[in-house]
């Protein structure tokens, strides 16, 4: 078996999503007995809970005259009805109800998705139901230990899910995009070691003995007050297929054996992301900070997000510029730098997923 | 992608046929635009009686994964409406017009217990079925009912592939299927998916209603291909139009009147959806309900009837033997929508 370069697409400008794997549909907390619309993997999808709290996602249009679900309301102990007809579906997406007939149409259903809560999100499976593994849930542990506290939002980010993970798998971009926070030269000049196993990539890169930027000065400050010196700065990004990353960040006084695992005398923090696609052009980027120091400051909690969400604010802008560079320039290509490492991973092993799906020439 | 019921017509080549029961035929076929085959899909596809085109549903009983080999069986019933006798016909080579997969059957996944229940050639909707549910590990049970073993498709099969979790009933050795013991088993957490004749699927129907078990776990796909009585040839009259029709058993009334020029309303033409109904206004013979449109109540009441399906008998009772020496045609008179 040979790979020619014509088959390939690791640097396609508009990527396809896997459909066989787990998604966040929403936050937990946004999910209620209201019903709520949001398109997943181009598809609206209705998402609401039964009585008994569970979390329910049906395709967002009546099987009968296809008018929208999530307009309706919830109806018994886990049914939805139709705004328009009344006819009410249970959580299965099966009709219970029809209106003025006795029986109900054996082939009145509308498809119902695969869903699981699970690290303060609500996943959900898009593609062939018999295979919607628990188990592939991508860790995102943090987000409910015992250990981190933190809170996130969601930016609806305007381009193609992969400009996303682009962005977060080469951190080389802070230095000029959020140069009054995080970014420092020193960014570009360290090196870094990528490495891919399965479908996890890891991009680790360390600075030793550098001022710390604002942001982490700031952070140092809140578990060492009055701190001054010279730090250790650490990002080792986390990927997993297909699209959640999470970045192990902090920064630790300058040689106090950060680096070979002694994070005592340092701030620590995970970067949580995961991307969802909404269309092969717009984004659901669900994110959180978290720390392990401090975890009973709910002011700490709460300036961490408001920093990373006006941090996240100056990528959401270049990415919508981006987005809309690509599609005004139809005939131009990507090229690839060696920075891009961790992000052609990436984009390899959606690649693959695609394939086995029989996806990958026809998807976006 | 998701599945679509948006029909895609288009060719399909005969690969080969093979006779795998008494009067069944495995065809299996060869798609212009290939698409993957969900478990309990179907395709639509048209066959030729006398010359005339009529539309039929047959499962897709195997497929390859990208869907560029399906596999239908057909069973060959001389009383049906015809479409079984061109299908036996086939050769391989010989093209057909065929839809891509259909969706109305779909398999749930994550029921704590399944039963599968198929009489006859209804196991070709149920096939598929079995394979998922034994890859998932899910608790399930095949229960497989027929005439007789020679009768039975895909047996060995089954057999083979589910051991202990197949269930086989077979009148002519004395072990028929009792639906009620059959339904003791079912509890809350179980659905049923159901294919077989309406005389089956009827019984299944009245005991699970009986027994208050969740009306909605209780699945099944229906062409309107099977009656409680064989088709008897019978007449309809339509005074509004000034027209008398005669209906053959091998024609629907639907067909018949269209045949005859009237302008029938109409969707699924499989008893499903109530558009084609009409107004029985008189009466002599029984109505045959073939639907599942209408409740039990209603079919008593036989005021009006789904013309897509059902037919008159007749002999009062249905049975044909019951009808009075010298009996004429059954004779139904409506008025349509």
């Amino acid at each position: 078996m040979t790979t020619t370069a014509s088959s390939s697409t690791t640097t396609a400008k508009i990527l396809g999503h896997p459909l066989n794997a787990w998604y966040v549909a929403a936050w937990d907390h946004e999910v209620t007995r209201t019903p709520m619309s949001r398109r997943i993997a181009n598809r609206p999808v209705a998402l609401y809970r039964t009585e008994e709290g569970k979390a329910v996602a049906l395709a967002d249009s009546c099987w009968h005259r296809l008018a929208p679900l999530s307009l309706g309301k919830t109806v018994g102990k886990d049914g939805i009805q139709c705004p328009y007809h009344g006819i009410v579906y249970n959580s299965a997406g099966r009709c219970v109800s029809m209106p003025a007939q006795e029986t109900i149409n054996p082939s009145a259903t509308v498809p119902s998705f695969p869903v699981i809560e699970r690290y303060r999100f609500i996943w959900i499976w898009m593609g062939d139901p018999t295979q919607a593994d628990p188990a592939l849930v991508p860790d995102m542990g943090q987000m409910d230990s015992d250990e981190w506290a933190g809170d996130g939002q969601t930016i609806h980010a305007e381009c193609n899910y992969q400009l996303i993970l682009d962005n977060l798998m080469d951190l080389t971009h802070e230095e000029f995009v959020h140069s009054s926070s995080i970014g420092q030269e020193e960014l570009s000049e360290s090196e870094f070691i990528t490495t891919r196993e399965g479908n996890r990539v890891t991009v680790t890169r360390w600075m030793l003995d550098i001022d710390a930027p604002p942001f982490w000065r700031k952070n140092m400050r809140d578990k060492f007050p009055g701190f001054e010196g010279k730090v250790d700065r650490w990002q080792i990004i986390h990927f997993e297929a297909p699209s959640t990353i999470r970045i192990d960040v902090g920064v630790a006084k300058a040689g106090t054996g950060a680096p070979e695992g002694d994070r005592s005398q340092g701030v620590n923090g995970y970067v949580m992301n995961t991307i969802t696609p909404e269309t092969d052009r717009s984004s659901h980027y669900f994110w959180a900070f978290m720390r392990n120091y401090r975890l009973e400051s709910q002011l700490i909690t709460t300036q961490l997000r408001d920093g990373v969400h006006g941090v996240f604010g100056e990528d959401e802008r270049m990415l919508k510029a981006q987005q809309e560079a690509i599609d005004a320039n139809p005939d131009y290509e990507f090229y690839n730098l060696n920075i891009d490492s961790g992000g052609m991973w990436v984009r390899r092993i959606l690649e693959s997923m695609l394939e086995a799906e029989d996806r990958l020439h026809t998807s976006a | 992608m998701a599945a679509t019921n948006i029909e895609v017509w288009q060719d399909a080549t005969v690969v080969r046929t093979v006779v795998v029961a008494k009067d069944i035929v495995r065809i299996e076929l060869e798609p212009e635009l290939p698409a993957r085959a969900e478990p309990g899909s179907h395709i639509d596809l048209l066959v030729t009686m006398a010359g005339q085109q009529a539309k039929r549903s047959y499962s897709v009983v195997e497929s390859s994964q990208d869907g560029s080999r399906l596999v239908i069986s057909v069973l060959r019933a001389p009383l049906s409406r015809g479409g079984s006798i061109f299908m036996h016909g086939l050769e391989a080579g010989r093209r057909l017009r065929i839809t891509q997969p259909l969706q109305n059957f779909p398999l749930r996944v994550g029921a704590g217990k399944y039963i599968l229940l198929a009489g006859g050639v209804g196991i070709t909707a149920i096939l598929n079925m079995a394979a998922v549910l034994k890859r998932l590990k899910a608790d399930y049970v095949v229960v497989y009912a027929g005439r007789s073993r020679s009768a039975m498709a895909y047996l060995e099969l089954l057999q083979r592939e589910h051991g202990q979790r197949l269930e086989v009933h077979v009148d002519d050795e004395g072990t028929s299927l009792k639906v009620p013991e059959l339904l003791a088993r079912a509890d809350e957490h179980t659905e049923l998916y159901m294919c077989g004749p309406i005389r089956l699927m009827d019984a299944v129907r009245r005991e699970w209603i009986e027994r208050e078990l969740e009306f909605s776990s209780l699945r099944y796909e229906t062409f309107g291909n099977s009656g409680w009585y064989d088709p008897e040839e019978f007449i309809v009259r339509v005074p509004k139009l000034d027209l008398e029709v005669t209906v053959p058993p091998g024609r629907s009334m639907l067909e018949a009147l269209e045949d005859a020029g009237a302008e029938m309303m109409f969707d699924c033409r499989k008893g499903e959806c109530g558009l084609c109904e009409v107004r029985i206004t008189e009466l002599s013979g029984r109505i045959d309900h073939r639907d599942v449109f209408y409740s039990e109540r209603q079919k008593r009441q036989s005021t009006k009837m789904n013309c897509c399906v059902s037919r008159a008998v007749t002999s009062p009772t249905g049975a044909r033997a019951d009808a009075r020496a010298g009996a004429g045609p059954a004779v139904v008179v409506i008025e349509p929508n």
